[in-house]
């Protein structure tokens, strides 16, 4: 701080750096360099920060659920989990299948036909989510005894969300139909799902 | 309370003036650590010390919350999931070796900040509240400091627990109900382990208002300076910002340099081996000493060896709170009429050849074997310490002559007070 500049006030000018040939001063130079370091290393603090909150290896490691149906029958359900949700895998009905695609697809909140709810060769197999679209509680109608609510497919208990037999929406505040995960058969009767 | 030409914060548009009528939040801080605050001229590196200890605390109690979404304090998964921090979590790694490598580097931080005072003699009037105050802080960042590392829940972690919590067996007639009571159990187990955690996430907090308290009461009398002669006008001053924002913020970037080197390229270099090593109750490392912040009272702890009218484990347990606690009396032990040791030959050979050897001393045995010579060298060292601080500071700050001082700070930095005012075409004055 031996700052010899000669004014009168006592602290030197803040501003007063050496104007180099190119016209830019020094004491500029090294706030705007010392600023952007600043910034830049900033921000590389806060993508760790930021990132560490996103699922861990572990979460994601869970991320596939395989599963054996061949013991499912129709008109049964099975709950299954993956990454901790549960998966609701009914064998339709051929009256639940009739009642599904008998609907008018174009005057649903969310349309889909069955066929594109189900994979090919297995119309029968209906695998979603049993999530409900609206605030995420678990549908009921996966299970025996339980209510299917007014179109026989799933019934959320806590807003009064409707699924049909295709697990579309048909009545209550859900937005979308129940979610259908990424799945695959990998032989007839096994499901891989994630 | 600030000197009179402190520059006066004024808002400059409708936002800032709303803000300055409601809750005069920028005012505040402007008077604290931007142009509003006057600071002596001549402060050397010496004095950065202060704000990188702000900075690293403020960096463990960051790091600390995002380790804490993802430990869980359980006996039975708690050495898992710091793996599982180490491993599963994105960047857990860094956040985990920045926090324990930040611990250390706190901590020297805070001792150079500590000797810094020292050797200023900082704690004397009129800022013996402010060293009043960091010594408290020392003692929280102390139990914050050893709470953590039991977290782990490694063989050092449990140990530790063990060890210290056994100190307060020492005190006579409530310690073993005491220790008990501490632990929540016989030994280091569920309950103690998460009442570490509980406090271990208090405490930090519990430093950051101690922190503003020493800044409120550093902000009273001004921060002191190399020369210890007190501010006499404006020209021994200079706004903290920008000259000691960008000041600190060199040193702050130096010492990050440092400080990451450790994280990325030496991470556990400060740490001990055996904390990877899960904690079994039924087996000690075999040589179990704490972190290498707390040598030098863990060796004063270990040199009382015999009975001397109380039991020797209770002199250790009191030599070593006392060697803290000593610190609490420098204010008036120190009679000297002169604070820095520039100017005080005497004080200053003993702090050199004296205090700063026999810490150094204590740093190496606190971490040495349990046996000779390393018990005998611990019981002199540890004399020296205590002889140090009760004895010898009194009586060579009553007795010595200090070395004649700058008539100011200006005078000090530019050799006269007529050539700050007037510039280097000043006549010289003669001397």
């Amino acid at each position: 701080m031996a700052s010899t500049t000669g004014n009168a006030d006592a602290t030197p000018d803040v501003n007063d750096g050496v104007e180099g040939e190119d016209g830019v001063r020094r004491r500029d130079f090294i706030n705007i360099a010392a600023v952007s370091a600043a910034g830049v290393g900033g921000l590389a603090v806060l993508l760790p920060l930021v990132s560490q909150m996103a699922p861990s290896a572990d979460v994601l490691a869970e991320s596939t659920t395989e599963l054996d149906i061949s013991a499912l029958d129709v008109g049964q359900s099975i709950k299954a989990v993956f990454r901790k949700q549960p998966i609701f895998v009914r064998r339709l009905t051929p009256a639940e299948i009739e009642a599904a695609n008998a609907v008018d697809v174009s005057a649903l909140r969310d349309p889909a036909t069955l066929d594109e709810i189900t994979k090919p060769g297995h119309g029968d197999v209906l695998v979603v989510m049993g999530v409900c679209t609206h605030l995420g509680c678990v549908p009921l109608g996966a299970q025996e005894g339980e209510n299917k609510g007014e179109f026989g497919g799933y019934f959320c208990p806590c807003h009064g969300s409707h699924y049909d037999t295709a697990a579309r929406i048909r009545k209550g505040p859900a937005p979308t139909n129940l979610a259908v995960p990424d799945y695959e058969f990998t032989s007839d009767t096994t499901i891989v799902i994630g | 309370m600030s000197f009179p030409w402190a520059k006066e914060y004024t808002p400059q548009n409708g936002l800032t003036k709303f803000f300055d009528e409601k809750l005069p939040l920028p005012r505040f801080v402007y008077n604290a650590v931007g142009a509003g605050y006057p600071v002596p001229r001549n402060l050397s590196y010496f004095w950065n010390f202060g704000v990188l200890a702000g900075f690293f605390l403020v960096l463990q109690i960051v790091t600390g919350v995002v380790l804490a979404m993802h430990y869980a304090s359980n006996t039975q998964v708690a050495f898992a999931s710091v793996e599982h921090i180490m491993r599963d979590v994105n960047w857990g790694w860094l956040m985990r070796y920045t926090h324990a490598n930040g611990a250390s580097f706190f901590f020297v931080v805070i001792y150079i900040h500590i000797f810094r005072g020292l050797f200023y003699a900082s704690y004397k009037p009129p800022r013996e509240m402010i060293w009043l105050i960091g010594v408290v802080i020392f003692l929280l960042m102390m139990a914050t400091a050893f709470m953590g590392y039991v977290l782990p829940w490694g063989q050092m972690s449990f140990w530790g627990a063990q060890v210290i919590t056994g100190l307060f067996e020492a005190i006579p007639l409530v310690g073993p109900p005491l220790k008990t009571w501490l632990l929540g159990g016989f030994a280091p187990d569920n309950a103690a382990l998460n009442r570490f955690f509980s406090l271990h996430f208090l405490l930090p907090f519990v430093i950051a208002g101690a922190v503003i308290l020493h800044i409120w009461a550093l902000h009273i009398p001004g921060s002191s300076n190399p020369t210890g002669v007190e501010v006499k006008g404006e020209s021994d001053t200079l706004p903290f910002h920008p000259y000691y924002t960008a000041k600190d913020g060199f040193g702050l970037g130096i010492a990050l340099l440092v400080f990451m080197t450790f994280v990325f390229f030496l991470p556990n270099t400060l740490g001990h081996p055996d904390n990877y090593i899960e904690a079994n109750p039924l087996s000690t490392p075999a040589l179990i000493v704490p972190e290498w912040y707390f040598y030098p009272f863990y060796a004063i702890l270990r040199a009382f060896t015999f009975d001397f009218i109380l039991p020797a484990k209770l002199w250790g347990v009191l030599a070593m709170f006392s060697a803290i606690l000593v610190w609490f009396f420098l204010p008036w032990l120190d009679k000297g009429p002169v604070r820095s040791g520039h100017y005080r030959p005497l004080f200053r050979k003993f702090f050199w050849f004296g205090l700063i050897p026999t810490m150094a001393m204590l740093f190496y045995l606190g971490g040495a074997p349990a046996h000779e010579p390393y018990v005998m060298l611990s019981q002199i060292f540890t004399a020296y310490y205590f002889l140090h601080f009760l004895v010898i500071l009194p009586i060579i700050s009553s007795i010595e002559r200090p070395d004649p001082l700058p008539y100011s700070i200006t005078e000090a930095v530019l050799g006269s007070d007529k050539k700050a005012v007037l510039g280097e075409n000043a006549e010289p004055v003669a001397t």
